[in-house]
């Protein structure tokens, strides 16, 4: 189908001088910062893998790292099951599927502070309209800065009401690129909701969701901003995901060479486990 | 019919209410918001605006925010639009590696950045000014923009371009005025995209910038720690920052869903 032609490097190059002059130097600062040891003052010796081994082994990594996978799956398992039940029960046409759309686009479009912040504000156990309906109203116990569950719950509704809508704007997508003779004829068969949605609905939506969940994937995983507003990463060490603790050994001690290592493994999963879907997505383009 | 159009209706509910808790709580007073519980402001005030709209380190926070997000769309959009084509028309050498890390550049956690970011800026010159940080936006909003870009060129026949080249169009000449105009939803949509990513961006915009260029975000941030409670100031300036995108996403309303998906359904 396409033409074979090296000039196309040319409109390209523009791309490539501006992204590498934004990824490259500044990772290979981070390579550079993870085999030397520093005392301040510019020195620098030469380390080897030395923080490599010792990150790796460290509990305290572990102990993120475990937190950060949690985080993640609760966010998928919770988010993709949720954002296509909503989108399979959106009206297709008529004058509320703009209304819908932007409304659920909005979310996304508050800076994550913003949204940290509020959802703070939100929290609050005796003042927030959240905090105070479960304290006073429903009379739960619920003090995110004491509980460690409670905060657990708050970051994850937090991203639950922060980007479902992705999830639900990419499946909506995909449903209403269905034609309406698929279900006139499944109708014909007598077919069944669940065969519908098994046959007609699911396969039509694989590629868009094949795109959520890698999206989710990679943001959820990078999350920094909007659970450091809210809890700052306590009670005590329970919501530090690994963005948060990469921060907090960068630039709260300083400990530039071990933070380099940390950043590079992180980005070695991220990267290994986006990888994964993104041959899986590769794949279907070509069939 | 009824039943299902329930689900949606709650939906939207629940996104509504952290954001009415934050409208609401701009128009309190800060003895009222400290005092208690309260639905709905019980004596009506617009001092947090006003603070906002006559006080130049909150206003210019929001200049500079949208200063540096215009820069890096116009960027990300222009150096864009010509890769996307290739990626879309040509096969070349290495060209599915290149798509590839170029999406890598979205992997990256910004907090592995931050600090050589800093180095990087400050080395080239440019710590501080709009510029900085709207190419530091590049990094994530340019790979962005190249894959929602090819997705829609892709879905244009390639008969356009070869009729237009027969009918001795130059190839700058057939790109600008025939072949962007045919895909300009897709260049909205990209637009926007870029537009909301580097909005909502906080740690490089508040890394790369101290005074001149500082993003409105960061203001609020430390309003937050040195004000000590004034929630009533800070649920304002939040309600500010979601004026902007509500605005943008106006534009771009009925090619939300296709966007969402990158052009690719």
């Amino acid at each position: 189908m396409k033409t074979e032609n090296q000039k196309a490097w040319f409109f390209v190059l523009p791309v490539l001088l501006l992204v590498a002059f934004n990824a490259l130097i500044p990772m290979m600062t981070v390579v550079n910062y993870s085999v030397q040891e520093t005392f301040g003052d510019n020195l620098f010796f030469w380390e080897g893998l030395g923080w490599f081994e010792q990150i790796l082994r460290s509990d305290r990594f572990h102990a993120a790292l475990g937190r950060q996978f949690m985080f993640t799956a609760l966010i998928l398992i919770i988010e993709v099951p949720l954002g296509i039940a909503i989108a399979l029960s959106m009206p297709r046409k008529g004058f509320w599927v703009p209304v819908c759309l932007v409304l659920m686009a909005l979310p996304m479009l508050i800076p994550w502070n913003v949204v940290g912040a509020m959802w703070n504000i939100f929290a609050l156990p005796d003042i927030g309209l959240l905090g105070y309906f479960l304290n006073h109203v429903l009379g739960i116990n619920y003090d995110m800065t004491q509980d460690p569950v409670a905060a657990w719950v708050t970051i994850i509704t937090m991203d639950v009401w922060h980007w479902t809508s992705l999830v639900v704007l990419l499946a909506y997508a995909g449903l209403v690129s269905i034609p309406d003779a698929y279900y006139q004829a499944a109708k014909i068969d007598g077919a069944s909701n669940w065969s519908v949605f098994r046959f007609i609905q699911l396969p039509k939506m694989k590629n868009v969701l094949t795109i959520a969940i890698l999206l989710r994937f990679m943001d959820s995983f990078n999350i920094y901003t909007e659970p450091f507003v809210l809890t700052g990463g306590g009670p005590g060490n329970s919501t530090t995901l690994l963005s948060i603790d990469l921060v907090k050994i960068a630039l709260g001690q300083f400990d530039l060479g071990p933070a380099a290592a940390m950043s590079l493994i992180y980005f070695a999963i991220t990267l290994l486990v986006s990888w994964l879907f993104y041959t899986l997505m590769t794949k279907d383009d070509l069939n | 019919m009824q039943k299902r159009s329930l689900v949606p209706i709650l939906y939207i509910f629940f996104l509504m209410l952290p954001i009415y808790w934050l409208v609401a709580m701009s128009f309190k007073t800060t003895n009222e918001i400290l005092s208690g519980f309260s639905l709905f402001p019980q004596t009506f005030t617009l001092e947090a605006y006003k603070t906002i709209f006559t006080d130049p380190t909150w206003y210019w926070g929001y200049i500079n925010s949208i200063l540096y997000v215009s820069i890096n769309t116009v960027i990300s959009i222009t150096v864009a639009l010509p890769a996307a084509y290739a990626f879309s028309r040509y096969r070349f050498l290495g060209d599915k590696q290149l798509f590839f890390w170029l999406l890598t550049n979205r992997m990256a956690p910004a907090a592995v950045f931050a600090l050589p970011f800093f180095q990087l800026y400050s080395a080239v010159g440019i710590f501080d000014t709009h510029l900085a940080v709207a190419l530091a936006h590049c990094l994530f909003n340019i790979p962005l923009a190249v894959w929602i870009l090819e997705g829609f060129m892709g879905g244009v026949p390639k008969e356009l371009d070869e009729t237009a080249f027969v009918d001795g169009y130059s190839f700058p000449r057939f790109f600008v005025s025939i072949f962007i105009p045919t895909i300009k939803a897709g260049v909205g949509v990209a637009a926007f995209f870029c537009f909301m990513f580097s909005w909502v961006e906080l740690l490089l915009a508040k890394t790369l910038t101290a005074v001149a260029a500082k993003p409105i975000a960061a203001t609020m941030t430390k309003t937050a720690s040195s004000a000590g409670y004034e929630l009533g100031l800070l649920a304002a300036a939040g309600t500010l920052t979601i004026v902007p995108g509500a605005i943008v996403i106006y534009f771009v309303r009925n090619y939300i869903a296709k966007g969402f998906a990158m052009g690719r359904v």
